[in-house]
């Protein structure tokens, strides 16, 4: 029993950045209709970001956070401009080849800087975990979760009540409409991919810590992503959130009871499954963003 | 004109090794000719079905597996303390069954991944490759996991009253992969160009149209899933017996995306297109290799990816293709500096 409370408490920790990851994706996914291989990148890049500030730099753990995200926003921003836009309108095969290229050249690009070698980031947090009765959890993994709350209520309220959230919104409804009432489309593709960027970047950097830094660590983080929007519907935030705690208590359990070399295999077999038996996803009630 | 150009092409192929004596290009043509088969294979689902299949690579080394295990046997242990012994057989027979094992396979994934379309068929099928993969690396006992299957013999063909005939150098393998690589290449030609054929392209340009005039879109396509996986396990079962090791490594996503480059660049749709892509970069490593370090490659690699994507979205040999028909009617093909020049821009 207290071997499962510990599973649940492990899941809690792990889920809420695979949250960050799926809402990403998911906004990405269901706004733009881009497949984005970019994703796990973005993930990488993140962490590296970590390193660099805390390490590199010599500056404060706490200000690297912001600084990943920031620079997710960046890229993400930059990658949309120079190889989405000229492409809007081709279809889907395209944009999702064109956006493997990126990732190929990208993550060798990380090699090429930063080597093969995994890195790993020091973090101002005691050694000794906290232990509450049978379940003990480290402070990092705590501040994760912490952080990783955070942003989800932040994207949350930016989507939900604000006015580019709204335009987000009615874009993913149907762009041709919104962009007759005045929405610049354009705009809300790049800050959407933006966001996206930012929040697998945040994923990065705080995952990287708790982990180990190398250059093709975002793989499987990207595949992970994209069995979370499958499990919670496309644009769904929520299912997206929900479906980010099931796949971590999926990989939980599956690593604790079946064997922990197929813990990454949880997303896939959850990937095959859901289309299968529910394509739509488990929460999609409608089509819609939020 | 066609037949014309496809012989010279296969005699020029064939001349290779008369006149190429470094061993290094020619280890590299070998591999590149198995991934060509792969290519082929694959562009029967992208080009003439429209369905973008990323994990191809599964049926690939799928048939790598079943032909290495079949040739080396194993000895694994099954629930209940029974054991599962397989005596080493000839290695031709292991080529024989990665085909049927491989299309076995390309029917259950087809059958189950063709209900969804688009971004999700394509996710489907990545999980697939990837589940394989990791399956490969976790059951060590059949398939000694990283540890890797060694020591995998060639294949040797059965000459009748004489004996056998192992294929051990480079250029045996080299006529070798020529020889299967013609005849995927003529079954595939044989195929589009069949009523089954007729059907798939029909699939392709208008589901909802094919469906109203009588195609059964499960079974064409199933059937176009199942010959493209058994072809890509005739090729890895090639690489298998040709590299001689295999590993799970050989599921790698990147093998995947390096068959769908070579269709895309070469035409999707056209069936010379995956060998033009194919042979360019399959040798594009090759040529960057004296003055690349290999990550630099893998950066040119993305780049020239992206670069095909934006100037030849259509492929290398149906823009050529629709370059020469253009001369020879006469006429001069929309050129884009006409369309400049009235102010139109080139990409609508």
């Amino acid at each position: 029993m207290s071997e499962f409370l510990q599973h649940l408490v492990n899941m809690l920790v792990l889920g809420g950045t695979y949250a960050l990851l799926g809402i990403g994706l998911t906004l990405i996914f269901g706004i733009m209709n881009v497949v984005n291989f970019t994703h796990g990148v973005l993930y990488t890049f993140g962490a590296y970001i970590m390193f660099i500030v805390v390490h590199q730099l010599g500056l404060n753990f706490f200000l690297a956070l912001p600084v990943a995200v920031l620079a997710g926003w960046l890229l993400g921003a930059a990658i949309e401009l120079t190889l989405l836009r000229p492409l809007r309108g081709s279809d889907i095969d395209t944009t999702m080849l064109v956006m493997i290229g990126a990732w190929i050249a990208m993550q060798s690009g990380a090699l090429w800087i930063w080597g093969g070698v995994a890195k790993s980031v020091a973090t101002p947090f005691p050694e000794a975990p906290l232990v509450l009765g049978p379940v003990s959890v480290s402070w990092l993994r705590l501040f994760v979760l912490a952080a990783a709350a955070f942003l989800i209520l932040v994207t949350y309220l930016l989507i939900n009540r604000t006015r580019l959230g709204r335009a987000m919104r009615a874009t993913f409804q149907d762009h041709d409409t919104a962009s007759l009432m005045g929405v610049n489309v354009d705009l809300i593709y790049t800050s959407t991919f933006a966001i996206g960027s930012s929040l697998a970047a945040a994923a990065g950097a705080l995952l990287g810590p708790v982990y180990v830094i190398f250059p093709q660590m975002g793989d499987l983080a990207a595949v992970k992503a994209f069995a979370i929007v499958i499990l919670g519907g496309l644009g769904n935030i929520t299912g997206a959130v929900i479906g980010g705690f099931i796949l971590a208590l999926a990989e939980e359990l599956g690593a604790g009871y079946v064997s922990s070399g197929y813990r990454d295999a949880m997303g896939f077999v959850i990937i095959i499954a859901v289309l299968i038996f529910k394509p739509t996803g488990l929460f999609a009630r409608s089509e819609r963003v939020g | 004109m066609r037949a014309a150009l496809t012989i010279l092409a296969v005699a020029a192929l064939a001349s290779v090794p008369l006149w190429l004596r470094d061993p290094y290009l020619l280890n590299a043509l070998i591999t590149t000719g198995i991934f060509v088969i792969g290519a082929m294979s694959l562009n029967l689902l992208l080009g003439f079905t429209g369905q973008l299949s990323l994990g191809h690579i599964a049926f690939f080394g799928i048939g790598a597996y079943v032909s290495a295990l079949t040739s080396l046997g194993f000895d694994i242990g099954l629930p209940g303390g029974f054991r599962l012994v397989h005596e080493p057989w000839p290695p031709i027979l292991g080529f024989v069954l990665a085909i049927l094992f491989a299309g076995t396979c390309g029917y259950f994934v087809g059958l189950l991944s063709f209900r969804v379309r688009g971004a999700y068929f394509v996710i489907v099928t990545i999980s697939f490759a990837e589940v394989v993969r990791l399956v490969a690396l976790n059951w060590v006992e059949l398939t000694q996991g990283p540890l890797a299957l060694t020591n995998v013999p060639s294949i040797a063909l059965p000459l009748a009253g004489v004996g056998e005939l192992t294929l051990r150098t480079k250029l045996q393998n080299y006529y070798l992969v020529l020889a299967v690589g013609l005849i995927a290449y003529l079954l595939i030609a044989r195929l589009v160009h069949s009523h089954f054929g007729r059907a798939m392209r029909g699939l392709m340009e208008n589901e909802t149209l094919a469906v109203s005039v009588g195609i059964d879109v499960t079974r064409t396509l199933t059937l176009a899933a199942v010959i493209s996986a058994a072809i890509a396990g005739a090729a890895g079962s090639l690489y298998a017996h040709y590299i001689r090791i295999i590993d799970p490594e050989v599921f790698a996503f990147i093998n995947t995306v390096t068959m769908v480059i070579m269709v895309i660049s070469g035409g999707k749709g056209s069936l010379a297109g995956p060998v033009v892509g194919g042979l360019i970069f399959g040798l594009l490593p090759v040529a960057l290799r004296p003055i690349m370090a290999p990550e630099g490659q893998w950066i040119a690699y993305g780049g020239v990816l992206i670069a095909i994507l934006f100037v030849l979205p259509r492929g290398i040999v149906p823009s050529l293709a629709q370059r020469f028909a253009a001369r020879r009617s006469g006429k001069t093909p929309l050129a884009p500096v006409a369309l400049a020049e009235t102010g139109v821009k080139e990409r609508v």
